[in-house]
């Protein structure tokens, strides 16, 4: 058996001296972080255009992290690239060679990833808000608020739990340019559409990025059938699904 | 030591590796050919556990390849050249692979100065040339600074400086003691380097003998005959008891058999030679020969040749076999 922490000691080199995990964690922090501050702002100065209803289930907290719709595609790249490159690049016939046991090179990857993504969004989802909330002027919040630190900590969790879901995923198909071709267009388009059509929204409540977004509120919408921690409980369950069938294909699949 | 025993690869209902056993015996050469497709990087990837064989077993040691711990101490081996994360450098590619092993770092720059990629060390792969990319690719095999040590066709692809590194590397791991399996399709690179040689086609082993042996074995010497009176000729050699071939040109083929002798033979009975000469069939064309069997059993109907060709490679002394598969292919 491989020792456990050289082969994490190995993965974490392997994502420091790439370049592609230095620009999508950068992307990740910049997007998020600016959309966030773009978006706070343009609602403050619109905000007396807002219906009645609006303005009284305004979410200070969750408009700052609204970036997070765009930036998640950073991360889910962050998250492709460090599985996929495996693949893409033939470093996998190398890695497994020298460390046969799948399951511990798996895991450590992960592992490593996540706790790196987790860094980052940490980072990003503290930026986020106070950035958002200095432009919000008066309607702005405060961490010492009910459920503020809540969702800016779950605003981090998020975006660490679309990065492991991205991984799981892309060693499932075990190739970056499919992963990236289904998990982009699926969580930029198809659930953010889908959310709006009255038919769909009932399944599209269930998809993971829906489900996660509502830990990062503040205050819940109404037609969302599950409170924060019930939208935690369904995104975890996906995050599991896919990283226990990428260890299912790594496992039985021929490298 | 590496042993395979029944390892056999199937894609669907295709075979690639068919029911192969052999060892690789420790401090040797050992040349692992067969023509293109014959299944040689399959059977490297499922010694490896990159594979997974259908049927049967590979055990290095006595222990499974994920049994080993540190298994870059064990068996260093370059698979194919494009192996390594293009966009991270050829030192970190290395480093990375070194302390998964725990293999001191130290050990990265030691063989990257052996390999001549020293200079290059903190370039990324992505824009080296094959002979670099097969350079490091040999890197990470030595990196463990391993007992065994496995290249598939690492000349493929080289120029003649860099099959001239090769060849000689090889040469000297083996003078250090150090067990060498190398595969090619290419039977006069193994000629220059093996002292053990498996040969496969199809999947299947068609032979597994020394180095030696195998040109005893295979390289047919013969003495070529023309005569414009071919059936007094054919009498002739019959009352000596000797065989004879005859090639579709019509002329004789006469094995073993000393060139004085069957001289001698003619004038006694009056024949006139056109010619009367020795030759000698290279170990490419018995290579050829002996895989080509292999492949009309596939395709053909000549379903006998093969069992011929596995009993020529089997024994030592049983010339007949391979002649006979030879002349049928």
């Amino acid at each position: 058996m491989a020792a456990p922490a050289a082969v994490l000691h190995s993965e974490w080199v392997k994502i420091r001296t790439v370049r592609s995990t230095g620009w999508t964690l950068a992307m990740a922090f910049l997007v998020t972080v600016a959309f966030g501050v773009l978006l706070s702002a343009l609602t403050n100065s619109r905000f007396d255009d807002l219906s009645k209803q609006d303005q009284l289930t305004f979410d200070a907290a969750g408009t700052s992290f609204a970036g997070g719709v765009l930036g998640q595609l950073a991360m889910i790249a962050f998250g492709v690239m460090v599985v996929g490159s495996e693949y893409s690049t033939g470093m996998i016939r190398t890695s497994l060679a020298a460390v046969p046991q799948r399951g511990a090179l798996y895991f450590a990857k992960l592992a490593v990833a996540s706790a790196s993504a987790l860094v980052v969004a940490t980072v990003t989802s503290f930026a986020a808000f106070f950035a958002g909330q200095s432009v919000l002027g008066s309607h702005s919040t405060s961490l010492g608020e009910p459920h503020v630190l809540r969702a800016t900590l779950c605003a981090a969790l998020y975006m660490t739990l679309i990065a492991l879901f991205s991984m799981g995923v892309a060693m499932m198909l075990r190739s970056s340019m499919l992963a990236m071709g289904i998990l982009m267009p699926l969580f930029f388009l198809v659930t953010q559409i889908l959310v709006t059509v009255p038919g769909a929204k009932k399944v599209a409540h269930y998809f993971p990025d829906q489900a996660g977004q509502a830990m990062t509120r503040v205050v819940q919408n109404d037609d969302t059938p599950y409170g924060p921690w019930g939208g935690l409980a369904i995104m975890a369950l996906w995050v599991a699904a896919a990283v226990i069938g990428g260890l299912a294909v790594f496992r039985g699949r021929d490298a | 030591m590496i042993e395979l025993a029944g390892v056999t690869k199937r894609y669907g209902e295709k075979v690639v590796v068919d029911d192969l056993t052999f060892h690789v015996r420790p401090g040797s050469v050992t040349g692992f050919l067969g023509p293109n497709g014959a299944g040689k990087s399959t059977t490297m990837r499922m010694m490896l556990d990159l594979d997974r064989p259908t049927a049967g077993q590979v055990r290095i040691d006595g222990k499974r390849y994920a049994e080993l711990r540190d298994p870059l101490r064990y068996i260093g081996a370059l698979l194919d050249a494009k192996a390594m994360h293009g966009g991270r450098s050829a030192r970190d590619n290395l480093m990375c692979l070194a302390l998964s092993n725990r293999i001191p770092a130290a050990r990265v720059d030691e063989v990257l100065e052996e390999v001549g990629l020293a200079a290059v060390a903190r370039k990324r792969p992505k824009g080296f040339s094959l002979g670099m990319g097969q350079r490091l690719g040999i890197a990470a095999a030595l990196l463990g600074d391993p007992e065994i040590l496995m290249f598939d066709e690492p000349v493929n692809g080289l120029d003649p400086e860099g099959i001239h590194w090769i060849r000689t590397l090889m040469r000297d791991l083996a003078a250090k003691g150090r067990t060498v399996f190398v595969s090619s399709h290419l039977m006069s690179e193994m000629a220059l380097t093996a002292d053990h040689l498996v040969v496969i086609g199809r999947g299947r082993l068609l032979a597994d003998t020394s180095m030696p042996e195998f040109i005893a074995q295979n390289s047919r010497s013969f003495v070529r005959m023309r005569t414009p009176e071919p059936e007094k000729l054919h009498d002739a050699l019959c009352a000596a008891g000797i065989v004879v071939e005859t090639t579709p040109e019509g002329a004789f083929e006469v094995p073993d058999v000393p060139v004085e002798r069957l001289g001698e033979l003619a004038a006694e009975h009056g024949v006139v030679l056109h010619e009367l000469s020795p030759e000698h069939a290279s170990l490419e064309e018995a290579f050829i020969r002996m895989t080509g069997a292999a492949a009309e059993y596939r395709t053909g109907p000549h379903g006998a040749l093969p069992a011929q060709a596995r009993g020529a490679a089997e024994d030592p002394t049983g010339h007949r076999g391979a002649r006979t598969a030879g002349k049928d292919a």
